[in-house]
């Protein structure tokens, strides 16, 4: 036969139907609003609130050592306070003490866990290990000799390891109230000495060789940058327990980034993460106690993980989609009225006049080699604007006379920006949007008269035909 | 001084005294040791002998008079700061522990990033600036420290000819200040436009003095010697040092 | 057949086995990760296969290996293919994405285990850490004749045997594309554009990191999975400078923390007095940690003692020639000898003193002073030679000022290995320093 293992045979069959009703139970609304509005009890309303407080300091805290890029130093910290937790569980019952006193525990595990980090510094600088490396040796180790410890607590059989066991995937409701008041204040002051040190942070974060030059003790700084993150995973291993702790130092963080561009806005988006996914994951694990608050609270940063990727303004994964195709839309409408208006040029020695004859499509470049979907946009994005229409059963591109002035100008722009950077490339600004609108926004009056003589002088200087209609903006000639 | 990384010794025994009010250009191949030597000075990299003095004084002691623009590339450009965030560093040594940039604090950054053309792009963000403007900001920085020595790190790496001649424009008139700027030069062509000594460097010092002049450094027989070749017994004999892992 | 044999064969053999398996698959596939500096990346695909296995078994309803193999591979390609697209896409970098992906990964895994749990079936997120090395069991026949019969073969735990198929996989995998292997963790633009794709390499060597994460996970858990990925290739690279020697140092350091982890946990109830044995997966780990331990400290080339005592033996040779060197610039200067200085029994310079008196370099007066016998003069001789030889040389090759030099060339002096002698005097040295005083 084989290993019984620890996946109890199941008795299957029944099990795919009632899958999601079993995973989602239902609970009564009011339950949940009750619980969600901290009027469950005294108990339950702080346990949350220590929650939220703790989620407020991993994301305000982890922000930094997001940007210090030592994110998942906080995975070796943490495995690292097991051991740490057994040995005191251990020390302290030998001493005839309580051995499951929370502060008691979470001496012990600061005291590994800071052992861990050490041990992660003197690996990469004495030996040639890389600091990936040093970091799951670390992780490794220490959770290993941690569960030795674990299983010989076991072996004693003075008491349950269940007590212990639930600093590894967190468990709320084991937090008693005076737990969650110690959890919830040193949270607090954490946050506020973070956010004291944020001008120092920032230095250091971003160039700690410009910190050091000067005269920042940056060795002080780190040491005080990790000293919080110590702080900040001993703490949390009760309620989100030792795995999934470092998921509060690096989610909230990592989602806070993709919505400012600022530093210190960061931070605050980042607490803000933390402590609505302290808040919503510990309201769950109060109202379904078998669920591990750990993972719940991390499922909470991670949809807001997800929401914050694809759809925060700045930095959001579709919102940039959307951008670069609106780019590409713009930029096409505006290939497609200069080919149209280059193939009117070539039509004619004069310059083209409103109204202009129709140009057929196969003559612009431009549209002969876009892609369908993208000449489509062009399309209707040119009827809706007044500037162009098809003709003669799509063959041919007719222009408006507004069309024909806003094609007139961009030509115009185009050529002086060619001009410009062939007879000045040597002091050509770089990171120019060539098709600007406003070559003299950007460059001196007496340049551009400069340009367009010399491009007048070769007769290819274009002028927008006089018009009935009110001329595009930003035009000038 | 001597420096050594890793107990390999990369600068051998330099002993150089800097003029002041002059602008002096560290010339020399790749790898010769320049940027090492003014991270030397700052006390970036620990020094295996030597001392460095600012006006006569330990350096630790006069560190507020000393300016600092560090290569583009040391540093990461998409954080999430601004570029006034970047040039309020400077003034930070100045506001002191726990204190928050003050409204005084952040007129004279903004005053620094007026100096170098960019008060228009004081809120961008870093990342949305040319490597122009990046190499602008952090000079502005270093203007913002205020200081009477600056030491630059190849500030004309990967910039524009506009840019270029700002920054040149700003050099001179640090000089003209009374200030002494010690910049890590790649184009020796530019040399004698832009500097007034030079310091010619290949892990030890080749030549120092002026550009120009009857008693000028910048000659083809120094530069020849600072570019052609390199001395392979200090190579090899820093290389048994870094075995032996002693130190000078 | 003896009870204690029965005994060994039915529960330690088929954990052992087991354990070895997954210890020498994960340490061949982790010199690789650890050469390219993706160490973590095991450590990842480990917690983050988990919500995969508990699909696997929620979907098919039986814990047969292969939904649940296929359930986790998947969540290994899964955790790959998000890493990079939240590292490319969303701007993360490497670290922080793993951790954004894994951590979510698993805490998927764990409300999905537990919320089947509830459902009265006993899956245990704890065996996924830890493994259950003690509950892999064999019924083998109680006569020698039967054992190798089919029947009884068959029935074999499941483990260990799938464990020994990947270890196959994973040798063939390394021998077979060892150089392609070796090349992309070297230099992953240069595989590429030789031709051997370094993101298919990478992903190649992913898929057969999930597979022996998932191979492993029940018998031993992600804990040991981790470690095995780890420490032994960070073992072996600080005891060798190849990575052929490494590869197979890191199997045998797998092989040594299997055996002796397990060997210890069993044997834990007799000497610790307590009634049950320690977890093997944690004692396995942890014995890895103290090979790696013992490879940082005493390493004969990089370990940490070993750089010591090459210094403190230098410190001595140095000593030992300042003291000839001193010795003969005095004789040179016609002063008198001085007698031995007092210092402490342990410093370089006493050493270098009772060094110097045994070889017979330098004799000690009936009066107490020191002085320099015929070899000790040749000897320092050739010293003072090479120092002022070495002055000559970086006045006039490098250019330093001469009154600075003396500091660097008596460093030098001591680190002159024939070679560089040889060069320093390819051309004929003047008979005078830049002091003035002769080479001799």
């Amino acid at each position: 036969m084989t290993g019984a293992g620890c996946w109890a045979a199941a008795t299957s069959g029944q099990w795919t139907s009632s899958i999601a009703h079993s995973l989602f139970p239902p609970a009564s609304f009011s339950e949940l609003l009750r619980i969600l509005t901290l009027r469950s009890g005294y108990n339950a309303a702080v346990v949350i609130l220590g929650a939220t407080l703790l989620g407020l300091a991993a994301g305000v805290i982890g922000a930094f050592a997001l940007l210090r890029k030592r994110a998942l130093m906080g995975d070796a910290l943490a495995h690292a306070t097991l051991p740490g937790i057994a040995a005191a569980f251990l020390a302290a019952t030998a001493l005839g003490g309580q051995g499951r006193s929370l502060p008691v525990l979470l001496v012990g595990a600061a005291i590994t866990g800071v052992l861990g980090i050490l041990a992660v510094h003197a690996i990469v600088r004495h030996t040639r290990l890389k600091e990936d490396a040093a970091i799951g040796v670390v992780l490794s180790v220490f959770f290993g000799l941690g569960v030795v410890l674990l299983s010989y607590i076991q072996s004693l059989q003075q008491g349950n390891v269940g007590g212990l066991s639930t600093f590894i995937y967190g468990q709320t409701a084991a937090m008693s109230r005076a737990d969650a008041l110690l959890i919830g204040s040193v949270a607090a002051a954490s946050v506020v000495l973070a956010l004291l040190l944020m001008k120092e942070f920032r230095v250091v974060c971003f160039d700690d060789r410009f910190a050091a030059a000067i005269g920042l003790p940056v060795g002080l700084i780190d040491l005080l940058m990790m000293t919080l993150v110590v702080i900040v995973t001993v703490i949390g291993l009760q309620a989100v327990g030792l795995i999934l702790i470092v998921a509060m130092l690096i989610i909230p963080p990592a989602a806070a980034r993709f919505w400012t561009e600022r530093m210190a806005r960061m931070t605050l988006a980042s607490g803000g993460i933390g402590a609505l996914s302290g808040y919503l994951g510990a309201s769950a694990s109060a109202l379904l106690p078998r669920l591990p608050a750990g993972s719940v609270i991390v499922l909470t940063a991670g949809a807001l993980f997800l929401l914050s990727m694809l759809l925060a303004p700045s930095r959001g994964v579709l919102t940039a989609a959307l951008r670069s195709a609106r780019l590409r839309l713009h930029v096409a409408l505006e290939h497609t009225l200069r080919g149209a208006y280059e193939t009117l040029e070539s039509q004619s020695p004069a310059p083209p006049s409103a109204p202009p004859p129709p140009v057929p499509l196969s003559a612009i470049h431009a549209v002969t080699t876009m892609h369908p979907l993208l000449w489509l946009l062009t399309k209707l994005s040119l009827r809706r604007r007044g500037l162009a229409a098809l003709a003669d059963a799509g063959a041919t591109l007719r222009l408006t006379p507004r069309g024909l002035a806003e094609a007139a100008r961009l030509t115009r722009n185009h050529r002086l920006w060619e001009e410009y950077l062939v007879t000045h490339a040597d002091i050509a600004p770089s990171h120019v949007d060539r098709s600007a609108d406003l070559v003299e926004h950007i460059l001196s009056p007496d340049l551009v008269a400069d340009l367009e003589r010399s491009l007048r002088a070769r007769g290819e200087l274009p002028t927008p035909p006089p018009s009935v209609h009110p001329i595009g903006k930003g035009l000038r000639t | 001084m001597t420096v050594a990384y890793h107990r390999r010794p990369v600068l051998w025994d330099i002993d150089y005294d800097a003029p002041d009010r002059s602008l002096i250009a560290i010339v020399g191949p790749n790898g010769a040791g320049k940027s090492t030597f003014i991270k030397a000075c700052l006390g970036l990299v620990p020094k295996a002998s030597g001392t460095v003095e600012i006006y006569g004084r330990p350096y630790r002691e006069q560190r507020r008079l000393v300016g600092y623009v560090p290569q583009r590339e040391s540093v990461d450009w998409d954080f999430p700061v601004s570029a006034l965030d970047v040039v309020a560093m400077g003034r930070y040594a100045k506001i002191g522990w726990f204190r928050p940039v003050s409204r005084a604090h952040k007129a004279a950054a903004l005053d620094a990033l007026a100096q170098v053309g960019m008060a228009d792009f004081a809120h961008r963000q870093i990342n949305q600036l040319s490597g122009g403007q990046q190499q602008r900001v952090f000079l502005a920085r270093a203007l913002a420290q205020e200081a009477k020595i600056y030491f630059m790190d190849e500030p004309f790496a990967g910039v524009d000819a506009a840019t270029e001649a700002a920054i040149v424009a700003i050099l001179r008139r640090l000089r003209d200040e009374g200030r002494t700027v010690i910049c890590v030069h790649h184009d020796l062509q530019t040399v004698p436009d832009y500097f007034d000594h030079v310091l010619l460097l290949n892990t030890r010092v080749v030549a120092a003095g002026p550009v120009s002049g009857p008693n000028s450094v910048f000659t083809r027989d120094n530069l020849q010697k600072t570019y052609g070749g390199r001395l392979t017994l200090l190579e090899e004999a820093a290389q048994a040092m870094a075995k032996a892992g002693t130190s000078l | 057949m003896p009870p204690s044999l029965h005994t060994f064969l039915s529960t330690d053999l088929p954990a052992l086995l087991a354990a070895t398996f997954a210890a020498v698959s994960c340490a061949l596939l982790g010199n690789f990760l650890v050469l390219r500096r993706q160490s973590l990346m095991g450590d990842a695909i480990s917690h983050a296969v988990l919500p995969g296995l508990v699909a696997a078994f929620l979907i098919a309803g039986t814990r047969s290996a292969w939904p649940m193999f296929v359930g986790a591979a998947l969540a290994g390609v899964v955790t790959v293919v998000l890493v990079e697209l939240v590292r490319r896409l969303g701007r993360v970098e490497p670290g922080a994405a793993m951790g954004v992906v894994f951590s979510i990964m698993f805490a998927l895994g764990v409300v999905l285990l537990e919320r089947a749990a509830a459902r009265h079936v006993d899956l245990d997120a704890d065996c996924v850490l830890y493994g259950q090395l003690e509950l892999i069991f064999w019924f083998p026949p109680n006569t020698w004749s039967d054992l190798l019969t089919l029947d009884t073969l068959s029935q074999f735990p499941r483990q260990p045997t799938t464990l020994a198929v990947v270890t196959l996989l994973t040798i063939a995998l390394v021998t077979l594309l060892f150089k392609e292997l070796r090349l992309a963790a070297f230099d992953p633009d240069l595989a590429t554009s030789l031709g051997f794709s370094a993101t298919a390499l990478h992903f190649i060597l992913m898929l057969f990191v999930a597979g022996a994460v998932v191979a492993s996970f029940e018998a031993v858990g992600s804990i040991l999975v981790v470690a095995m990925l780890i420490c032994p290739a960070a073992t072996a690279r600080l005891l060798t400078d190849r990575l052929l020697p490494q590869v197979l140092v890191s199997v045998l350091a797998a092989l040594i923390s299997a055996l002796g982890g397990y060997a210890l946990a069993a044997t834990a109830p007799t000497w610790l007095g307590t009634p049950k044995a320690l977890s093997a997966a944690g004692m396995i780990t942890t014995v890895s940690g103290v090979l790696l331990t013992a490879a940082i400290f005493f390493s004969p080339t990089h370990g940490v003692l070993a750089k010591r005592l090459r210094h403190v033996r230098l410190a001595i040779t140095i000593a030992r020639e300042d003291l000839l060197a001193t010795l003969y610039r005095l004789e040179e200067a016609n002063q008198p000898p001085p007698a031995a200085a007092q210092s402490s029994v342990l410093s370089p310079q006493s050493f270098a003193l009772r060094l110097a008196l045994r070889n017979h370099e330098i004799e000690q007066t009936p009066s107490g002073a020191l002085r320099l016998t015929e070899t000790g003069r040749d000897a320092a001789r050739r010293l003072i030679r090479t120092h002022r030889l070495w002055e000559t040389y970086l006045v006039e090759a490098a250019n330093l000022r001469p009154d600075h030099v003396h500091d660097t060339a008596e460093t030098l002096e001591h680190l002159t290995t024939p070679p560089i002698h040889a060069e320093l005097t390819r051309h004929p040295p003047p008979p005078t320093d830049p002091q003035g005083k002769p080479i001799p």
